[in-house]
């Protein structure tokens, strides 16, 4: 079979078999999977508002599969997109409600926020690792908790103990009239051409910079890297904080866009953490984290309708999203073990 | 006399690409049978051959004189045959027994039984004088061990045909000296032995015969005893090798290296270099010979920037250099070939254009203001990969897949091209076959004839006699005497590695001193 077959098979097979699975948990949970797909294609396509609807949930998905991605191209696995994301939503929202300013400033003015804050949260695990070899995961993993449990009670404060913030200004909004009309009122905001605007920026740092030579060769190999004259520690923080600042961003889309306010939350929104597999479904190429976002949004956000619609509860739907996922990754992960021994051949 | 292993006309095809074509080997009972070819000559396909990892498309393979039909190498352990790999398949946490066992653990009642194995282990390790622990964990022991557990585990598996797959190739002198014993220790117990090899050096000391082959071609066999290492080398390469390296006398001029009272401590602070001192003039080669581990790898760190230096100087064309960062260090003219190519030399994952500009890519022509322009690292990728003779498919193909002659020949490619006043060679030939090493050495006499400065860190008292111009013998960190290669021998030269002073018959002695500046005159 030639490389450009396999290509196109192993994603297709992956969904099929995933449906597959699916239907076959739904049938022996005793619901009807054609109904439940039917539900799905709905909730994702059904009509204006949800495709709308589909492609702002995907935005924050592109933003944390980004960030993930950067790092991983870095040599670095950075756990805390997740505390990143919140402490970028709080800093936009933050920013967006404190202040009221001319919109080519308030704007500007708080997606930064975001970016800096989340670049902020990825610095300091950054510098650990680079200082005292500390591993990143446990530390981001842990800076997740706190970026949860400060901005919880930040927000406390700034709403006078309440559980929300006063909503954005206007001038700091990412709100879309030209998209509401479009999509039937749907909450696609201007936020997805910032996400699609950091894809192109992570694909010219890495493929167009030297800076990205040097991100990529010391996340190969740091021995050859100190030897060719990089700076090995200055390149481990960079990558952590450019990561974190796409993490931060992805905040700024929720903070600005979907919800112009940040609530006090009871857990982790889950986004960054599913970054993760966007970024390793896309093969964490800048182009690929777009696919996989996309893949993540449509199922998550049209899983929605399946209970309303074809009254399956909430818990199956989630098993039959996740297995669905499940098996195009291990399509991904396939391909990758072939080219891999493929690799391995060659170099013998 | 019997043959246990016959492999007759065995012919091996990749496709259009032949392998190995009408190749003929026979073993006989209790020798060492060196199978000696230049790297990609096709002795690794041969012994997976054997060792029943490829199938073979002609010929057939005799073992005791039955024929036999080796289709994985289950069969091939059946059938006695053990293979002792290059690079050890040895998990590094495990200890000895567990990595001995691992595949085929004997179980009492249903749970390991590992105290058993050990004492089966340790009953081996004595028979054939191993001198292994086999409790020991394998990341705690030394290579030369760790290759004697996989002579163990060969020997555990009821093997008495042993291939060895270029088993010095990551040894210290010293433990080639012990292999060496070992392998006779084994032909004693009655084993034989398939030694594959370029070095024709150890081919003169252990076997008893050889089997030459060259680009898949079977040149023929050879009683050890009736050939000498040119007959050897030419039947390898194919044509005459010269191993006396062809250079007229140096012309040294102004100093370029200057390293003063130089003091290294290793990772765990012991001092590894000792108020070391040493110069390198323009127009010559030092080399620096001494026994691994006697602070070869801290010095060159320490000139170069990747270690830190506790006291003393390092000046570069009177230029203190001292402490600086390696990219400094580079640009005050330090081109350096490092001793291990994958660790340092290299970044393997990326393409091997990539590697050939890892010192260059931050600056003019190929990086503007931060934009890095690909069309002119592949434009000067192509420019070495002719110039230094890189065979590879081009320069997008991974540093990984290239054969470690042609990844060393784009690190010298990389080095020299800048065009360093000094150029740093360690072990630059560590692991490469003759053809590859007379055009490494020749790479550095053509620097040194063209005014430049050369620093050789070698473990090969052959190469450092050949090609250095002045001989800095080190040991225990210190220089302890600073030779001429044409008025010392490899006997005075070993001597003085382990540390003794020849002080008395040595011409070039009264030229020298220790410690302090070590001119030749």
């Amino acid at each position: 079979m030639s490389n450009r077959a396999i290509n196109l098979l192993v994603p297709i097979v992956s969904v099929i078999l995933g449906l597959v699975v699916g239907a076959i948990i739904m049938l022996i949970s005793g619901f009807d999977p054609l109904a439940g797909y039917l539900a799905l294609w709905n909730g994702i396509f059904g009509d204006l508002y949800t495709i709308g609807e589909t492609i702002r949930q995907i935005t924050p998905y592109i933003l944390a599969g980004l960030a993930v991605a950067f790092a991983f191209r870095s040599g670095l696995f950075n756990i805390g997109v997740e505390g990143q994301l919140i402490v970028g939503w709080f800093a936009a929202a933050y920013v967006g409600m404190a202040v009221e300013l001319p919109k080519v400033i308030h704007l500007p003015l708080a997606i930064l926020a975001a970016a800096v804050a989340g670049g902020l949260w990825g610095f300091i695990p950054g510098l650990l690792k680079a200082k005292f070899h500390v591993h990143e995961v446990i530390v981001t993993i842990m800076m997740n908790y706190i970026a949860l449990h400060t901005t919880n009670a930040l927000i406390k404060t700034v709403s006078d103990g309440g559980d929300s913030t006063e909503p954005v200004f206007a001038s700091a909004s990412l709100r879309s009239e030209f998209f509401e009309n479009l999509t039937d009122f749907s909450r696609l905001h201007y936020g997805i051409f910032v996400a699609l605007a950091m894809v192109l920026v992570m694909w010219f740092i890495l493929d167009k910079t030297t800076l990205g030579f040097e991100l990529k060769a010391v996340g190969f190999n740091q021995n050859a890297s100190q030897y060719a004259g990089m700076n090995v520690n200055k390149n481990i923080i960079l990558a952590m904080v450019i990561s974190g600042a796409f993490a931060g961003l992805g905040g700024a889309m929720e903070a600005l866009g979907t919800f112009e306010y940040v609530s006090s939350k009871g857990g982790f929104t889950g986004i960054g953490f599913d970054g993760i597999a966007v970024a390793l479904l896309g093969m964490n190429t800048p182009l690929g984290v777009i696919f996989g976002a996309t893949l993540f949004g449509s199922l998550k956000y049209g899983a929605l309708n399946m209970p309303n619609a074809a009254g399956i509860p909430i818990e199956i739907v989630e098993i039959v999203i996740a297995v669905i996922i499940f098996f195009v990754a291990s399509g991904y992960v396939i391909r990758w073990l072939l080219q891999r021994a493929a690799i391995k051949k060659e170099a013998k | 006399m019997e043959y246990v292993i016959e492999m007759l006309n065995i012919r091996k095809e990749f496709g259009t690409f032949v392998a190995n074509d009408n190749i003929t080997l026979q073993l006989k009972k209790g020798e060492i049978h060196a199978l000696l070819g230049e790297n990609g000559a096709g002795k690794s396909t041969l012994m997976n051959v054997l060792f029943g990892l490829y199938q073979p498309e002609g010929g057939e393979i005799r073992v005791r004189g039955e024929k036999v039909n080796i289709t994985d190498p289950n069969v091939a352990n059946d059938l006695g045959i053990g293979m002792v790999h290059q690079h050890f398949m040895l998990v590094e946490n495990f200890s000895v027994t567990e990595n001995i066992i691992l595949g085929s653990e004997p179980t009492k009642y249903g749970i390991t039984n590992k105290k058993d194995a050990a004492k089966k282990v340790q009953a081996l390790s004595e028979q054939y004088g191993l001198n292994v622990d086999p409790n020991a964990i394998i990341e705690d022991i030394s290579v030369g061990m760790q290759q004697r557990v996989e002579i163990l585990k060969t020997l555990y598996r009821g093997a008495d045909i042993l291939i060895f797959d270029e088993p010095t190739a990551s040894l210290t002198p010293q433990e080639i000296v012990e292999l060496i014993q070992i392998m006779k220790r084994l032909i004693a117990e009655g084993k034989s032995i398939i030694l594959i090899t370029h070095k024709l050096k150890e081919i003169m000391d252990v076997s008893d015969r050889v089997t030459v082959i060259r680009k898949g071609q079977g040149i023929g066999t050879v009683i050890t005893s009736e050939t000498n290492p040119d007959e050897l080398a030419a039947l390898m390469v194919g044509r005459q090798v010269e191993f006396k390296t062809n250079k007229g006398k140096a012309s040294p001029k102004e100093n370029i290296l200057d390293v003063k009272g130089l003091t290294v401590e290793d990772y765990r602070g012991v001092e590894k270099v000792k108020n070391l001192s040493l110069n390198v003039r323009q127009g010559e080669i030092v080399g620096i010979a001494g026994i691994d581990g006697n602070g070869q790898t801290e010095l060159i760190e320490a000139i170069t920037g990747l270690r830190k230096v506790k006291s003393g100087t390092v000046s570069i064309h009177g230029k203190d250099i001292t402490n600086l960062k390696p990219r400094r260090v580079t640009e005050a003219g330090v081109g350096h070939i490092p001793q291990d190519r994958h660790k340092h030399g290299l970044v393997l994952d990326f393409p091997i254009g990539h590697n050939i500009s890892l010192q260059t890519y931050y600056k003019g022509p190929i990086s503007k203001s931060g934009i890095i322009d690909y069309d002119k690292i592949e434009k000067k990728a192509l420019e070495i990969i002719e110039a230094y003779d890189v065979r590879t498919q081009g320069p997008h193909t991974p540093a990984r897949a290239l054969s470690g002659g042609n990844q060393q020949k784009a690190i010298i490619g990389r080095e020299v091209d800048r065009n360093p006043e000094l150029l740093i060679a360690a072990l630059p030939t560590r692991g490469l076959d003759v053809g590859a090493i007379e055009f490494i050495h020749s790479r550095l006499i053509e620097q040194r004839d063209n005014g430049k400065a050369v620093l050789l860190i070698s473990f090969e008292l052959d190469e450092v006699m050949n090609v250095s111009d002045r001989i800095a013998v080190i040991h225990d960190g210190e220089i302890v005497d600073v030779v001429l290669p044409e008025e010392t021998t490899e006997q005075q030269l070993g001597l003085l590695m382990a540390g003794h002073h020849i002080r008395e018959n040595n011409k070039a002695d009264g030229l020298t001193k220790r410690g302090g500046d070590q001119h030749v005159e």
